[in-house]
């Protein structure tokens, strides 16, 4: 089957030049030769002449910060790599993309992996490693394939191997493939899993760049920061600071899904309010309905509620705004949508997720998933939304961020929402606990009530869902 | 392990199939220091599944041989990873995401419509062993909502017209999505 077109063309004014996903709409644009037709390896061909300590510098200036989720500065991470020690270097890339609401990586690596290529390979020479893997997430089959196929092109043409980019340095690119599981999507978990063992996030410090994979220094970059690289070697870091706001450079992609028009990923100013892009780039609610709340980076972000949807889609604008920019994950919901049913999925996908190496989390999200259950399914008692409350402060207190109980910000991922959703509508928790039941007739939408109830095999009411 | 042995035997591994796994694995390998043989656990893994259907208790040993690993350490991987199965599933595997933002377009809907043309619930198979169906995690197809994935082959924006015409083409065509 075809795979729709992940993304649209823009309304005029919040049309911009794109950079990472200029060639999405290019047929065929992950073959070699449409991808160096398009100027492709150039980036890498100019990189490799400039000294490393220099390009550091370059990608500092552009305030390039990763796209992962953290929002990091990219060039000050290099920078943590230590000088001194004669370990070998390596770079990883997080191609795990997993979190709910996100799926802007996995089109870069689909269409585009010849960029992904010259980024890693351009932040390799950077960091001085001279091995390097791309960690991509089991279920992206073709993607995969599509990387696999490109690297044997890269090698093939002299971009990677002996003579990275026509210069002196070598640099071997490999391409693992995880086999389902979120955790790897943390850094730390990320590197277990490439030594071959189960995704168990490490105790942070020491960090990766002291102590990364097989015990040696190791950045961690995701798919997105590194496919800016290109473009911000070719053109300067200036023309790339410019495209973004004050601590910020370069464009975004937003992956909006829910409840709009139009979802897909746009790649904007992160300027754009999260009400302009809900309403005019991705076309609005759908008819008759009204935004009832935005989740802005991803489902371990905190959520909005309509009237704070005036802020930019930036770092900064959005932690301020008491959330976070994440990974980009818009996930919209309409005012027919049930907030505790919402919940209720989020919750169940940590307790899914959780490592289960530390306890808060291990046992925490289990219990968030069942009091929400019980809330939403009409017998839960008065005290459950305190019970849930509490738990989700044992694993993380909210606000402020960062105070995480556990090993690694799972918890917290699994707590905020707890601690948003509650906030902002606990009206809503509280009728489900006083009326016993689910007040609205389709707990996921009107959309969906369109949509056929069929009867139901014997075997599935044993189901949760 | 039990699990796997309660049914029929598991199979052995041919010659045929342990050589491939050799002759992959070679290369593999020469991707990591050579003190660290178990960093390529979760390529060889899933070498021996994509061979398999599923991991079999002796492809877990030939594993743990090849990697100079004791087998427990490779039971540990093997039980982390949703993707790896140590039972086999039908031919079509269906996987869909019931997350979020595929909930607010109708997933549920989905899981319903293929368990009452199947006549399965979630982690069952059917008795003729064509299909199998699981629930799944974000599959980062959120903009093209609702999805799912058929022996990792990707369905997007799907409505339940299309989906029942997914299912009349895998059920007309065996194995036709099977790799």
């Amino acid at each position: 089957m075809d795979q729709p077109p992940p993304t649209f063309e823009l309304p005029e004014k919040f049309r911009i030049e794109k950079i990472v996903t200029r060639r999405w709409n290019t047929p065929e644009a992950w073959k070699l030769g449409v991808y160096e037709a398009d100027g492709g390896y150039q980036g890498l061909k100019k990189a490799v002449t400039i000294p490393q300590p220099d390009l550091i510098d370059l990608v500092k200036k552009s305030n390039l910060r990763g796209r992962g989720g953290a929002g990091f500065p990219t060039g000050l991470k290099w920078s943590f790599i230590p000088k001194d020690n004669p370990k070998p270097r390596y770079l990883a890339i997080n191609a795990d993309e997993s979190e709910p609401g996100t799926f802007k990586d996995r089109y870069i690596c689909d269409l585009d992996p010849h960029l992904l290529i010259e980024g890693a390979a351009i932040a390799a020479y950077a960091i001085g490693a001279h091995v390097a893997y791309i960690y991509i997430r089991g279920e992206f089959k073709r993607p995969a394939e599509r990387i696999q196929a490109a690297l044997a092109e890269a090698y093939a043409a002299g971009h990677l191997g002996q003579k990275l980019g026509g210069s002196d340095y070598a640099l071997d690119l490999h391409l693992v493939r995880g086999a389902g599981a979120y955790i790897c999507g943390e850094e730390t978990a990320l590197l277990e899993s490439l030594e071959g063992k189960r995704g168990w996030p490490r105790l942070k410090p020491p960090f990766p760049a002291v102590v990364g994979l097989f015990g040696a220094p190791t950045v961690v970059n995701n798919v997105e920061t590194v496919a800016n690289l290109p473009a911000i070697v070719l053109r300067g870091p200036e023309w790339f600071a410019k495209l973004g706001t004050e601590k910020s450079g370069g464009t975004r992609l937003l992956c909006v899904s829910g409840h709009v028009q139009k979802p897909g990923v746009v790649e904007i100013h992160m300027q754009t309010t999260l009400r302009q892009l809900v309403n005019e780039v991705c076309g609005g609610p759908l008819p008759g309905r009204k935004i009832k709340a935005v989740i802005p980076g991803g489902s371990s972000a905190p959520v909005l509620d309509d009237s704070e949807l005036d802020v930019a889609c930036e770092f900064e604008a959005l932690k301020n705004a008491g959330t976070m920019a994440g990974s980009g994950g818009v996930i919209v919901m309409d005012d027919s949508t049930c907030m505790v049913r919402s919940l209720w999925r989020i919750s169940k996908f940590y307790a899914e997720e959780s490592c289960g190496q530390c306890t808060p989390c291990r046992e925490g999200t289990p219990w968030l998933e069942a009091l929400l259950f019980k809330i939403e399914s009409g017998r839960a008692v008065d005290r459950d939304l305190q019970t849930l409350l509490d738990v989700a402060k044992a694993i993380c207190p909210f606000p402020p961020m960062g105070l995480g109980n556990t090993i690694c910000a799972l918890g917290d991922a699994a707590a905020l929402p707890v601690h948003s959703f509650v906030k902002h509508f606990r009206g809503e928790f509280e009728r489900h606990v006083r009326e016993q039941r689910c007040p609205f007739p389709h707990p996921w939408g009107e959309v969906t009530a369109k949509l056929p109830r069929l009867p139901r095999s014997p075997r599935a009411d044993e189901a949760r869902v | 392990m039990e699990t796997t042995q309660t049914e029929a035997p598991a199979p052995t591994l041919t010659s045929a199939q342990i050589q491939r796994f050799d002759s992959e694995m070679a290369v593999v390998l020469s991707h990591y220091p050579a003190d660290r043989k178990q960093a390529a656990m979760l390529p060889a893994l899933r070498l021996m599944q994509d061979m398999l259907g599923y991991l079999t208790p002796d492809s877990l040993r030939r594993v743990a041989t090849t990697l100079e690993v004791s087998p427990e350490k490779t039971a540990e991987v093997a039980t982390f990873y949703t993707q790896f199965r140590l039972s086999p599933v039908g031919t079509h595997y269906i996987e869909v995401c019931t997350n979020l933002s595929c909930s607010l377009r109708g997933a549920e809907q989905l899981v319903e419509q293929i368990q009452a043309r199947l006549g399965i619930g979630l982690g069952e198979s059917t008795p003729d062993g064509k299909f199998s169906l699981r629930e799944v995690e974000c599959l980062a197809s959120c903009g093209t909502a609702p999805c799912l994935q058929v022996n990792e082959e990707f369905y997007e924006t799907l409505t339940p017209q299309s989906l029942d015409q997914l299912l009349a083409k895998l059920g007309s065509q065996p194995g036709a999505s099977a790799r």
